[in-house]
């Protein structure tokens, strides 16, 4: 590759939709190099791409090749996909790798995508949780552990190594055309379930928002924790209503009773380590990430929900 | 006609509709806020409560211009009576006001949130988990709150305890100071009387996961219900040691305690 004063990224999490959207806008300014642990994607000839695990050791010599100035970490394999212990390798430890080589070679700016998940769905979360409240994800299910890990591994790293310039972002359900997380496949669905009796309050946005907040984040080199939400909310039961999804209730007491209904379907876009969170609402504040990195959200729920209901019957 | 539309022009005259829809709330583009209040589902229970608070338990309210029109407000009063009627009466006294009518916020017990269907519908109408952040984020919004320091001891009070008031927690003066929000007081006469309790079942509240089982009739009676608004009370300063606090919210009670006197004294008998 020819040396250039152009910022030289990796990107992690290439095959998803919101990394090529992230490349899309940062592909005129920035020299990138695209990574993937699942499969390698084409992304144009300017972009070299690998799909590579973070854990072998050819992953240095990515290092070495282009000594990148930065790194968009949003490859965090999701808690629908694989199984625990490789996820736990992938998401934990492989970024623990990522952290390391990005200090070893001195890297100056750091992005992590994380989740609201981190959080947990208690019933008794307050609404419009800020940054410092207490992450209550890993009592609820072994299968989100690696959620919070993957957070308190940034931030030991964050606070070690201040230079790295880490941020990490929890943002809300991110949804839109592409997006292939539980949420964006239930919005999608002809049928969508739901427990009887509950309909939390939700928060969405839309990919090209969060790929929007992301590349914000880049370029204001704060350090720190940030939610990313927009200021707007919605039952979840009237979201699928307005993605014209036909409701199938769940009978939501006693608990065992969802639980064993969900575990014996093994639905992938209802899984029941999430049950609580379609119970429970999560509701965070995202107004330090809007004021600290001028951040305002362009597409409104109505729009995100029409794109679903309009494409529920693709001709 | 959708039977949804047709349904709401019977249940929802105009005037109310206007009246709720004139009310300036902070909320996003398809009217919920952040607590899961709604605007629509608001209208509905504002038309079933005008009801009760007519018809069923003929509330005579005083002083309730008492509240600011604006800005963060705590309306603190006794709690009483099994059932959060109180609150929902107090609310519906300040959201159907003539002048600068608002749309309080009831700090709720715990465990509704686990109670299918009521836990949204309570949410919808307003009502909020009785957590301190949630108080304290409201008021930063300029909210006005409804509290009940006593909490479950109030509600849960037995008949032979009426019109005692129970301890107060000291939360909400910490809230108050902390975002200069005056207290209004309220003394509530007759919700003590709508659902008489002659004891507390321990074993069956705790097989059941509530706070507490009354032994007492199935209905709620038509008690008549005096709210009586006192005048705004300020509390300033910072860094103050809880002893003082606690002596200010010996003041808060004292006032309530006066405006139930008022009240009793005003009540002519018990329906």
């Amino acid at each position: 590759m020819k040396q250039t004063n152009r910022p030289r990224i990796l990107v992690t999490g290439a095959a998803g939709a919101l990394a090529q959207q992230v490349i899309n806008r940062l592909r005129d300014q920035c020299d990138l190099v695209a990574v993937d642990f699942r499969e390698q994607v084409y992304l144009g000839d300017d972009i070299p791409s690998y799909c590579v695990d973070f854990n072998k050791r050819v992953f240095e010599d990515l290092f070495r090749r282009y000594q990148f100035d930065g790194v968009i970490h949003l490859g965090r394999i999701l808690s629908s996909q694989w199984t625990r212990m490789r996820r736990y390798n992938a998401n934990v430890l492989g970024t623990q790798k990522l952290l390391d080589l990005s200090h070893k070679y001195g890297i100056k700016r750091v992005i992590v995508l994380s989740t609201f998940h981190v959080y947990g769905a208690v019933a008794y979360n307050p609404a419009l949780i800020d940054e410092s409240a207490p992450l209550k994800s890993a009592g609820l299910s072994a299968d989100l552990v690696d959620s919070v890990e993957l957070e308190n591994l940034a931030n030991i790293y964050l606070w070690r190594y201040p230079d790295l310039n880490i941020t990490i972002l929890r943002p809300c359900n991110i949804v839109g055309p592409g997006v292939r997380n539980t949420m964006s496949s239930l919005l999608d669905s002809e049928y969508a379930p739901v427990l009887a009796g509950f309909s939390p309050m939700m928060q969405f946005i839309h990919i090209d928002d969060m790929a929007d907040a992301i590349v914000l984040a880049y370029k204001k080199p704060t350090r720190g924790i940030f939610n990313v939400a927009p200021e707007d909310w919605v039952a979840y039961q009237h979201a699928l209503k307005l993605c014209g999804c036909k409701r199938i209730q769940i009978p939501s007491v006693p608990p065992a009773v969802p639980n064993l209904i969900l575990r014996t379907l093994k639905l992938r876009s209802f899984p029941s380590y999430l049950m609580a969170f379609f119970k429970y609402p999560v509701v965070i504040d995202g107004r330090a990430f809007a004021g600290e990195f001028g951040f305002q959200p362009k597409r409104p729920l109505k729009e995100i929900f029409r794109f679903y209901r309009d494409n529920k019957r693709p001709v | 006609m959708s039977l949804a539309t047709y349904l709401k022009s019977k249940l929802i005259p105009a005037e109310i509709e206007t009246h709720v829809n004139r009310i300036r709330k902070p909320i996003g583009s398809l009217g919920y806020d952040p607590w899961g209040f709604n605007n629509e589902a608001m209208k509905y229970g504002f038309a079933l409560v005008k009801q009760l608070y007519d018809k069923y338990f003929r509330v005579e309210a005083h002083g309730v211009d008492q509240i600011p029109s604006e800005g963060p407000v705590l309306i603190i009063a006794n709690h009483s009576g099994q059932l959060p009627i109180d609150g929902v009466l107090i609310g519906y006294a300040l959201a159907s006001r003539e002048n600068n009518p608002r749309i309080p916020r009831a700090m709720i017990e715990r465990f509704f949130p686990t109670v299918p269907w009521l836990g949204n519908l309570l949410n919808e109408f307003g009502a909020v988990l009785g957590d301190p952040v949630n108080c304290a984020k409201m008021l930063a919004n300029g909210e006005a709150v409804i509290v009940f320091p006593e909490g479950i001891r109030g509600s849960g009070k037995l008949y032979r305890e009426r019109y005692q008031l129970k301890r107060f927690g000291n939360g909400f003066m910490h809230l108050a100071m902390k975002y200069n929000a005056p207290i209004v007081p309220v003394g509530v006469v007759g919700c003590e009387e709508t659902i008489p309790a002659i004891a507390n079942i321990k074993p069956l509240a705790r097989a059941l996961g509530v706070p507490y089982a009354p032994l007492a009739l199935p209905v709620v009676l038509p008690a008549k219900v005096h709210l009586n608004f006192g005048p705004p009370m300020y509390f300033d300063g910072d860094e103050v040691p809880e002893e003082q606090i606690t002596e200010q919210v010996e003041q808060v009670k004292a006032e309530i305690s006066r405006l139930i006197d008022k009240g009793l004294s005003e009540r002519k008998n018990l329906f």
